[in-house]
């Protein structure tokens, strides 16, 4: 008799053990549910990107420079992240915190370049509603700024933690999730500078 | 009940070693070089190809930046984000390989339907008045 309570209730203390890798899993699927919305974003820019209603170009408004120069920050935020949660692993709290400021910075300038361009979209008279595809284009493009925003508060946040509770068992999984986050943005950034401004230009 | 003690001992076991396995997960300087190195080659050519107008036909130029788009962010999904079909006992690639499916046909689906209606709706709509449409 007592066996046979025992078996069962051992087996769900064993459940018991997958919540602690369970968040990641389910940060996962979180982000898998983002991709779907930046797909239905990047399928309406693929449907509507060519109707210009007689306004300016692609071709027209992109400074394919400025796209170089806001990419390589991006990039070099993903790396930096990278080597924040290297001297994480290696549990140097001062070195984790210092890259993930310097991915913040690199993140802040990213952000800075995207809203000189948005403005200058706007003083040339280009804004969400002046065309099919500037209205795809600014849904798309400041969807992806929006969570790049969002990340940078968070790694905000994040760094106040660290600084009051150190690299806990808590935080180690706080800064795997955005680490994901952070790495999934830039992802989606390849899929914008291909298919929006390097296609955009095209003829 | 020894039975039961052994049961739960391996299960500890295993439990274990999935830590271990997430702690080596987060990468090394070296994956995360190698990841960095390709990212930079594979943002700079299609940059290339297209500020400096190397191939005459534009449609060349939009399937190669496509192949080197998808070829980054397969090098991001692998260095960056650490993905393998082992992560979280094969759900995050099990989870992954599903959004991928709903993306292609999303995206696929989106393209074909509209450019048909683009086609067949609209006749006697030549490219000008067509770039000129809301």
């Amino acid at each position: 008799m007592s066996d046979a309570t025992l078996n069962p209730s051992s087996r769900y203390f064993v459940r018991e053990h997958h919540p602690e890798n369970g968040t990641l899993l389910g940060f996962w699927i979180y982000l898998m549910s983002d991709c779907l919305i930046f797909a239905v974003l990047f399928a309406t820019y693929a449907v509507l990107g060519r109707n210009y209603a007689g306004g300016p170009t692609g071709a027209e408004l992109f400074d394919l420079k400025l796209v170089a120069l806001n990419t390589s920050m991006l990039l070099l935020s993903s790396i930096t992240y990278g080597f924040a949660m290297l001297e994480a692993g290696r549990k140097r709290l001062g070195a984790t915190m210092g890259w993930l400021i310097v991915t913040g910075l690199f993140g802040a300038a990213f952000i800075s370049l995207e809203l000189y361009e948005f403005v200058h979209l706007l003083h040339e008279n280009a804004g969400p509603q002046r065309s099919a595809f500037l209205t795809s284009f600014w849904s798309l493009v400041a969807t992806h700024g929006l969570h790049v925003s969002f990340g940078i508060v968070w790694l905000v946040t994040l760094l106040f933690q660290l600084k009051k509770h150190g690299l806990t068992h808590e935080n180690m999984r706080r800064l795997t999730c955005l680490s994901m986050f952070w790495h999934f943005l830039d992802v989606v950034w390849i899929g914008v500078f291909t298919f929006v401004y390097l296609m955009g230009v095209l003829p | 009940m020894s039975d039961h003690n052994h049961d739960h001992h391996g299960h500890d076991d295993h439990g274990h070693g999935h830590h271990g396995h997430d702690d080596h997960n987060h990468g090394s300087l070296k994956s995360y070089t190698i990841g960095f190195i390709l990212s930079v080659i594979l943002t700079a050519v299609p940059f290339w190809l297209v500020m400096g107008n190397v191939f005459a036909n534009p449609a060349t130029t939009a399937f190669t930046i496509l192949g080197f788009a998808a070829v980054q962010i397969v090098v991001h999904m692998v260095y960056f984000l650490h993905m393998n079909a082992k992560v979280e006992g094969g759900w995050s690639m099990l989870a992954m390989m599903f959004t991928l499916i709903l993306v292609v046909i999303v995206l696929s689906g989106s393209i074909w339907v509209m450019y048909h209606m683009n086609a067949n709706m609209m006749p006697g709509m030549d490219a000008h008045q067509m770039r000129n449409m809301p």
